[in-house]
């Protein structure tokens, strides 16, 4: 009886261990060379979508001859799409850096 | 040192030629590509010449950045990209080798900070990929530009801003590489200036060039490594449609 117990006990203590080592790691911070590459990626995408959604604008009102109507209209469009690919890359980003602490954890597993 | 900052960018004729009213001279421009290209070759062919199963250590650089390139190539776009390594692993040692030329002191020259270098690269990548794409898909490529459930009565708009996010694509691809480029070798131009300047108390720019100059090895390495992590995802979106 007594032997049941503290099998029961070592087996609880042991699932309690094992329950601590699933814990998930807390996400590393990120460091100052990987963030200003980060910053660099999203304001690059957020930028270019404005300039293409200038330019856009620009030849389709000197095309059509509806100065400025289409310009406005693209650099929002612009703007938008900016919006979306920072939306994209950072998505990217971090789906990056999940595979990486996953590989990380299973390395550390195996 | 009474050159501005940017002079260091200055195209410069080395040997002048001109075909059919064209000025195609060989500049220091194209000095620097041609010893990237050779730097390249140099680096692969010598360090792989004897081949052996235990590599040495050149062998071993070799070695690793040819798996770099090949695991990000395969966990950005999959198998079947696979036959497309060769370009992404030309252009990463291209870029890579540019990027580290151009801090060379004194003679370095980094024609990567010129915006029609790297738009000339990245346009070369958006229409192969393009065309990556329509051959492989045909029509059911432009699926491309219409997001997984979105509203109907928004599909117009959504398709439009789809479409522009689309042509975005070698402006910052190009942008990233140039901007980078120029930031750091203006900055470190600049702190250069600081440090004549100040006579005895240049130290401390000084000190802060030694820092900014590891910074810019670690640029150089991660914009070469962007480029072609990018130009890998987007060859995954014309070959997967996601």
């Amino acid at each position: 009886m007594s032997m049941e117990k503290s099998s029961l006990e070592d087996l609880s203590a042991r699932v309690k261990k094992a329950r601590k080592n699933m814990v998930p790691e807390d996400r590393p911070a990120l460091n100052d060379t990987q963030a200003y590459g980060m910053a660099m990626r999203l304001v690059a995408e957020l930028l270019s979508g404005l300039f293409v959604g200038f330019v856009i604008g620009w030849f389709l009102d000197k095309w059509l001859g509806t100065k400025p109507w289409l310009l406005i209209t693209f650099i929002f469009l612009g703007l938008c799409a900016g919006i979306f690919n920072v939306m994209r890359a950072a998505k990217q980003i971090e789906a990056a850096a999940a595979r990486k602490r996953r590989q990380k954890t299973e390395g550390n597993e195996g | 040192m009474v050159e501005g900052p940017l002079a260091q960018f200055e195209i410069t004729t080395l040997i002048p030629i001109t075909i059919g009213g064209h000025d195609v001279s060989f500049t220091n421009s194209s000095l620097f590509m041609a010893l990237a290209v050779l730097g390249v070759m140099f680096f692969m062919v010598a360090g792989m010449r004897k081949g052996s199963l235990v590599p040495g250590r050149w062998q071993l650089c070799v070695e690793v950045c040819y798996e770099f390139v090949a695991n990000m190539l395969h966990d950005a776009a999959g198998r079947d990209a696979r036959k497309y390594f060769p370009f992404i692993f030309t252009l990463f040692m291209f870029i890579l080798f540019a990027n580290l030329l151009g801090l060379v002191p004194f003679v370095g020259f980094a024609f990567t900070s010129h915006i029609i270098v790297t738009f000339a690269m990245a346009i070369f990548v958006f229409v192969g990929v393009t065309l990556i794409g329509l051959a492989k898909h045909g029509f059911k490529f432009f699926n491309l530009f219409i997001p997984k459930g979105a509203p109907k009565a928004l599909l117009p708009l959504l398709v439009v801003i789809e479409i522009v996010s689309y042509l975005t694509r070698p402006i910052s691809l190009s942008v990233r590489l140039f901007a980078n480029m120029v930031a750091g070798h203006t900055m470190l131009e600049v702190f250069g200036g600081f440090v004549v300047a100040l006579g005895v108390f240049g130290v401390a720019p000084f000190a802060f060039i030694v820092v900014l100059i590891s910074l810019e090895l670690l640029v150089a390495v991660l914009q070469a490594y962007v480029f072609a992590i990018l130009t890998c995802l987007y060859l995954n979106d014309a070959l997967n449609l996601h």
